[in-house]
């Protein structure tokens, strides 16, 4: 639900949290992104960095150079112009993604808790534009909202030690891409060859809050040629 | 050729300045010194800016070879320390001359030292950071502890810089601080017991520690509903109670977001107390004011300033 008021919430003396609601929604998750936005389109002295996640802002500031009283009514200033419009048009970037076999060890198994076929579970979560409500948990890894709920599946008994970068996953109702090797105890059911977070490149991470993903199926070959 | 060769580098020596700041939104944690102020310090003595990147050495046990005449400074957890065999103090410039040896004990009295040397380490910033962040193997010296045989480079030196820090303005480091916090964000899910343990009971700090953050173990904390919340940002000293009651602090590693209730988070001024408390030792909670708490930084902040303009 969204809260009618947000809530600015303390988080020691160097930051502090705004929280537009208690859910995972689009409409608050909006909120916090078109702050978020508004936000870092200028440089206000003190900020120092922002963190957007699924329902709430943090924003990391130096109280020396802007207080506490003024963060906050600077922060109620914006209030009422939030979500009235679409934040940003938002990229849409196509995610190739070979999904089974041993890029996807989970996909029978999610396939088998649904009592679908793999090749519909693979219609199903490639047919949906997901919004990256946020990123987090590794460098570059989006937490993608809009899984159909059909495909809403439990995390893995026991987590991986190792989960290769890549790995498509779902988690109850979301799904994500592993940025890193990391542990990980999401279900996985594909794997994109494209990169999420690499040094080499000018920009290094791929994918930023309030970005659009779209995964489209790529056979065995187009993996191993990409 | 270079300005530092590593002899031995201890449990872990890593590059650190103070932080990757700019790409939280996207995941990238933080890192930096552990103890933000004492590398400040460190550069102020040997005339860099405060911000540069330095030497994090945890647990000491540091041996180096000066390559060319170069003034250092160690600031953070004292430890015996020498040049050539001759004991060198804390929190003063010491001018080092090419071919001279530096080492550092293993220390006892805290996590971490800083050596910060004149011109600061020249390793190539990413994300506009200098910081090692060694879960991701990014950034500092080719994305890794430092071992025996690195050669590092140092920039050119700016300024002379400050003979010695005065007793005032170090940081006052204990064995079994009084940690003071700031209540919230989601102090609201802890129930009253919950709440009076943590603010009446020492906990002691486990073996589990690392630039992440460190677990402590004490009186249970409980949850009025559970320990997961819908994830959201963190930040330096933010502390975690998981399901199992045992607080966590989180330090310069900490990931971005986290999906457990933060009690509290430590204030500022005292972040130094935990970037050097060691395995072991107790650690009380106090709440403070949020204008408490500022108030205490600005102190700290104005006598600073007023001591590097006088």
């Amino acid at each position: 639900m969204e809260y009618e008021v947000p809530k600015i919430l303390c988080c020691g003396d160097q930051a502090l949290s705004i929280e537009f609601g208690d859910s995972i929604d689009p409409k608050i998750n909006r909120k916090v992104l078109h702050l978020f936005d508004r936000l870092r389109a200028r440089t206000v002295p003190g900020i120092e960095d922002l963190i957007p996640s699924y329902r709430s802002l943090l924003i990391q500031y130096d109280p020396l150079l802007l207080s506490t009283k003024e963060l906050k009514t600077f922060l109620q200033q914006q209030l009422p112009v939030l979500g009235e419009v679409i934040s940003k048009k938002g990229r849409i970037i196509t995610i190739p993604v070979r999904y089974g076999g041993p890029c996807g060890p989970d996909l029978p198994e999610v396939a088998e808790y649904h009592g679908m076929t793999p090749a519909e579970v693979i219609a199903r979560h490639s047919a949906v534009t997901y919004r990256v409500y946020m990123i987090g948990f590794s460098p570059g890894f989006p937490f993608l909202g809009g899984l159909d709920p059909r495909l809403h599946t439990p995390r893995k008994k026991s987590p991986r030690e190792k989960v290769p970068a890549g790995s498509v996953g779902l988690a109850d109702q979301q799904t994500g891409i592993y940025s890193l090797d990391s542990p990980g105890g999401w279900q996985l059911i594909g794997r994109t060859p494209v990169k999420l977070f690499d040094l080499s490149r000018e920009e290094p991470l791929l994918l930023g809050a309030g970005d659009r993903v779209l995964f489209q199926p790529i056979t065995e070959k187009e993996f191993g040629n990409y | 050729m270079g300005t530092i060769r590593i002899i031995k580098p201890g449990p872990l020596t890593t590059v650190q300045d103070l932080g990757r700041l700019g790409y939280q939104d996207r995941g990238v944690p933080v890192s930096g010194a552990v103890d933000q102020y004492a590398l400040r310090l460190g550069n102020l003595i040997v005339g860099n800016r405060e911000g540069e990147a330095a030497l994090e050495i945890t647990l000491g046990g540091l041996e180096a070879e000066l390559v060319q005449d170069v003034s250092l400074a160690l600031t953070g957890s004292e430890s015996a320390a020498r040049l050539n065999g001759e004991e060198v103090c804390f929190w003063r410039r010491i001018a080092a001359s090419k071919g001279d040896r530096l080492s550092i004990d293993h220390s006892r009295t805290g996590a971490r030292i800083y050596l910060a040397l004149a011109g600061g380490i020249d390793v190539p910033p990413v994300m506009g950071s200098k910081s090692t962040y060694l879960r991701g193997g990014f950034g500092g010296y080719q994305g890794r502890a430092l071992r025996k045989g690195d050669g590092l480079d140092c920039g050119p030196a700016r300024e002379a810089g400050l003979p010695e820090i005065p007793l005032g303005l170090k940081p006052a480091y204990s064995d079994h601080p009084t940690l003071r916090v700031v209540l919230g964000p989601q102090d609201g899910e802890i129930t009253d017991q919950g709440l009076f343990a943590f603010r009446s009971y020492p906990y002691v700090l486990t073996r589990q520690m690392d630039r992440m953050g460190c677990r402590l173990e004490g009186p249970g904390i409980t949850h009025r509903k559970g320990p997961d919340i819908i994830s959201d940002g963190t930040s330096f000293g933010s502390i975690q109670i998981p399901g199992n009651g045992q607080p966590i602090i989180l330090l310069a590693d900490r990931q971005t977001t986290g999906g457990y209730v933060k009690i509290a988070a430590v204030i500022a001024v005292d972040w130094p107390l935990i970037a050097q408390a060691l395995p072991g030792r107790t650690i009380r909670f106090e709440v403070a004011s949020l204008e408490e708490a500022q108030e205490s930084y600005f102190q700290r902040e104005s006598a600073l300033a007023r001591f590097l303009k006088s």
